[in-house]
């Protein structure tokens, strides 16, 4: 299990120790190697998110997806990376420059920030605060803001609907994901992600909370799939209606960042289901069954980490091939009329389920 | 054992800090990058809004639906309201009886509000 267990002590006694450099100089690099190290992860699983997504949608419709550049097209996210990076920037007449640059760091630092919270494995995680999952349900709707902002600026009619619509339909579902997350937090007994994986090390919350959490993960998935503007919840964007929604204006690798924190919210959502349901990193334990408890320990948490966001992501995508795109009204009507009502009836089982001890 | 600090750093502020400036680095170097080697020709009609092909008629920050403003008003009772509802949930097991009494006239009050809103219509899109 400790296969992949990143040793960070040893550096820090090189640096500190053997090169013997000020504290604040060690700080300052360490702070930079994660910086780097962030960066490579964050960019890489974009790259993979948008093949897997590609190929998944290609086996939806009997396509075969992309097979061209590299073994099974598996180069084929990075050849339009970097496309997109010697497309040109197109300079706009029309728009409100500064929000216009502003809008996409807004996107990337939202989706950093909210990934940087997840853990990866045991310690293998570079935000824990004691209200982590708090800080999470945060930054990620700093995201909004910067869809908001990207629309507004661009004073084109079509990306000043897409983005009120998004903004209408990320706010309201953010009400479902924050009282999901209460729920769970309920459970858990702390908002720290360290704590809520460690409470997990016997069984994972979907199994431990009896009913209300099974609840609690139905409506997380649909909110989270709305919260990433996809599947049937894609009216910001709807090709048909809006060209391209809120990001219509961005050319090039402007365009780009929008595309990229799009696959790492993805990442993120299923992330947090991972987290809040599934155990984060830990392996599927039953208590009592030690010899099957035992095979599960041989995968590492990361391994189990990644599977599990890899499969919700399967999930969220397969809702989007599944169902029809809502009206905004339909949309307003399912956050507020069903899924709102249902998750405060649900707050109220989880308590009851607690105060008796019901859960295992 | 879970550990809680990366390398030596023990403040989780920095490392949050840290993980923007690399949101703000991965923006900026990118951009920079694509500038370098982005090709640049000038086109008066492509710096024209992205719409139908003839000009824009009108004013393109038109005045939009209330609906949007309404439900932006109600996520922002009920998400301050959620707020609230979380130091609890953390101290839930041992604040006991007295602190589900208290959550459960708050909460009741929370209820009331998603009542009243929908009684008043304001949940339909009009």
């Amino acid at each position: 299990m400790q296969a992949l267990f990143l040793d960070t002590t040893g550096v820090h006694t090189l640096l500190t120790e053997t090169l013997n450099l000020q504290p604040w100089l060690a700080v300052t690099i360490e702070c930079l190697l994660v910086g780097v190290g962030l960066l490579l992860v964050y960019s890489v699983l974009a790259l993979i998110y948008i093949y897997y997504e590609r190929k998944i949608c290609a086996a939806f419709q009997c396509r075969l997806g992309p097979n061209r550049v590299g073994p099974w097209g598996l180069l084929q996210s990075i050849a339009d990376m970097f496309k997109m990076l010697i497309k040109e920037i197109i300079h706009l007449q029309h728009i409100d420059r500064f929000l216009f640059a502003l809008a996409p760091y807004l996107v990337i630092i939202a989706s950093m920030l909210a990934f940087a919270v997840l853990p990866w494995g045991d310690g293998l995680q570079i935000i824990d605060f004691n209200i982590g999952i708090f800080f999470l349900i945060a930054v990620s709707s700093i995201g909004v803001l910067g869809i908001l902002l990207a629309g507004w600026s661009s004073n084109n009619k079509f990306t000043l609907i897409g983005s009120l619509r998004s903004g209408a339909q990320m706010v309201s579902y953010e009400l479902s994901i924050g009282l999901t997350v209460l729920t769970m937090v309920c459970l858990a007994g702390s908002m720290s992600v360290s704590d809520i994986c460690a409470e997990q090390s016997d069984l994972w919350f979907i199994f431990k909370g009896h009913v209300p959490a099974l609840i609690a993960f139905v409506i997380y998935m649909i909110a989270g799939t709305a919260e990433t503007n996809r599947g049937p919840f894609d009216l910001p964007e709807a090709e048909s209606e809006l060209t391209a929604g809120y990001h219509t204006e961005y050319s090039g690798i402007h365009f780009g960042f929008f595309y990229l924190a799009e696959y790492l919210n993805l990442f993120v959502v299923s992330g947090v289901a991972s987290l809040l349901f599934l155990g984060g990193w830990q392996p599927l334990h039953f208590p009592g069954w030690d010899t099957f408890n035992g095979i599960m320990d041989y995968c590492p948490g990361t391994v189990w980490f990644l599977a599990k966001c890899f499969a919700l992501s399967f999930v969220i995508i397969w809702f989007k091939w599944t169902y029809p795109r809502l009206r905004i009204d339909q949309l307003l009507s399912l956050e507020w009329k069903y899924l709102l009502p249902i998750n405060l009836f649900n707050l109220v089982l989880m308590v009851i389920v607690i105060v008796y001890g019901l859960h295992f | 054992m879970i550990s809680t600090a990366i390398f030596g750093i023990e403040n989780s502020g920095t490392l949050a800090i840290t993980a923007m400036l690399t949101g703000v680095a991965l923006v900026f170097l990118a951009l920079w990058v694509a500038k370098l080697i982005s090709p640049r020709s000038y086109n008066l009609q492509k710096g024209e809004a992205y719409e139908c092909g003839i000009p824009t008629r009108g004013e393109s920050m038109a005045q939009f639906h209330i609906g949007y403003y309404l439900f932006a008003i109600l996520f922002l009772m009920f998400d301050v309201e959620t707020v609230f509802l979380f130091p609890w949930a953390v101290t839930m097991r041992t604040l006991g009886v007295d602190g589900l009494l208290c959550i459960a006239v708050f909460f009741g009050v929370l209820v009331l509000g998603l009542v009243y809103a929908w009684r008043k219509g304001a949940l339909e899109w009009k």
